[in-house]
């Protein structure tokens, strides 16, 4: 009893911890951001391999599910003729929900992963010390550009996400399983507002997730212990916590905008 | 290793593709034209019960829409629902006597604002109060009315007060 309590008490603290750790961090990495102008082509650099790099999954993702909720969507609006909403539906689940969340949980598997391995594996070579030594700052060099262009990359990557998938769903409801065409856009265009849904769904959404995202891809990196195993868990967590807060995340967010 | 150029090129592919991508998301999926919508005029209308009216519904006259139903509030005194109703600027020619009903589009649709031109010559303006108003309908308080009808004698359903 004593000795699960202390238990306990043990993983809390160690949880704090780790928080006040990944804060204190997020701190100096910010104050590294203005070294950043001198350098931009270790950003460009980051944004193709996150950025560019993932449009590949992050499309053809888009593309599935877009055509997903179109024939989910169908089959169960026709019961009631009300096909023609089809559009709304469609459009409002991947602007709200679909499209962000999912493209968030793709970059952590994608990006995330690939950042803190990337990381985890320079502190395991000694590459980050050996900057040290040449009085290189690794959270300029390395750190700052990395999380700045997961940043900027992540709001993009969803926007896509969601374009494609609606242009799934539209093939799929139009071409395939005869929808009006006019009917489709137009009953989307009237109940899809651009501040209500587009900018409070994709847009904040995604700035936010792309924040959180990268800044545990980036941590889990640095902390991570610099072993074989070490880097393997770090890449672990960076996947499962990133899920763990993006969708927490996002409860708060939806409770913020869309709950009544 | 790709060369700094290429790289450069393919990022800005990315970056035009996501801007491409929002721009499609504001054109033609959301309908960014309704973001000038505070710039219209305020008419509020009274109603006895707004049923399921929502603010954002539409507001329309002759079946086009002219606006949409910017506020929703109680008045304490009167119990009387107060609807404020956002008109485009565009439409400043309708008749100060004009009435406002809340419709359904459809049995069981979405709620709106049906507005019914008059014949004064004064014209709606900011702040105006349309004074003809007539109430939602709402389905139960009908089918109760229908049934106390029905159980009272053999008088028609459909004869109302």
């Amino acid at each position: 009893m004593i000795d699960g309590l202390r238990r306990l008490g043990r993983l809390a603290l160690n949880w704090l911890n780790r928080l006040g750790k990944a804060t204190l961090f997020l701190l100096r990495l910010l104050g590294a951001l203005a070294t950043l102008g001198k350098r931009p082509g270790l950003v460009v650099r980051q944004l193709y391999s996150v950025g560019v790099l993932s449009l590949p999954i992050i499309a053809m993702s888009g593309l599935f599910v877009g055509m997903v909720l179109g024939l989910q969507g169908y089959a169960n609006l026709v019961d009631f003729g009300a096909t023609s909403t089809l559009g709304t539906v469609v459009a409002l689940s991947l602007v709200r929900e679909l499209g962000p969340v999912l493209a968030a949980l793709l970059y952590a598997a994608r990006a995330g992963s690939a950042l803190t391995a990337e990381i985890g594996l320079m502190k395991a070579t000694e590459q980050l010390a050996a900057m040290q030594m040449m009085a290189v700052d690794p959270f300029a060099r390395v750190f700052a550009p990395r999380f700045i262009a997961g940043f900027v990359a992540m709001p993009l990557l969803a926007g896509i996400f969601t374009a494609i998938g609606i242009l799934g769903g539209y093939f799929v409801a139009v071409k395939q399983l005869g929808v009006d065409s006019g009917t489709f856009w137009s009953q989307m265009q009237a109940s899809v507002g651009w501040i209500d849904d587009v900018v409070h769904g994709v847009v904040v959404k995604s700035v936010a997730f792309g924040w959180v995202a990268n800044w545990i891809a980036v941590f889990e990196g640095y902390d991570a212990t610099p072993t074989s195993e070490g880097i393997s868990l770090a890449t672990t967590r960076t996947v499962v916590n990133t899920a763990l807060v993006v969708l927490a995340l996002d409860f708060v967010l939806t409770a913020i905008f869309f709950g009544v | 290793m790709v060369t700094l150029k290429k790289l450069e090129l393919a990022v800005g592919v990315f970056v035009a593709l996501g801007l491409a991508a929002f721009f499609m998301l504001a054109m033609k999926v959301s309908n960014i034209a309704e973001l000038g919508e505070d710039k219209g005029y305020k008419v509020t209308a009274r109603f006895e019960n707004i049923g399921g009216l929502k603010i954002r519904a539409p507001v329309t006259l002759g079946g086009v829409r002219i606006g949409r139903v910017s506020g929703i509030d109680l008045d304490p005194r009167n119990y009387e629902a107060v609807v404020t109703l956002s008109i485009d600027p565009k439409y400043d020619q309708l008749p100060a006597d004009s009435s406002a009903s809340i419709l359904t589009s459809g049995l069981l649709g979405e709620q709106y604002v049906g507005l019914e031109p008059g014949g004064m010559d004064n014209h709606l303006k900011n702040g105006s109060t349309l004074k003809l108003t007539q109430s939602a309908l709402v389905l139960e308080k009908l089918i109760g009315r229908m049934l106390t009808n029905a159980a009272a004698g053999d008088q028609p359903a459909v004869k109302t007060p």
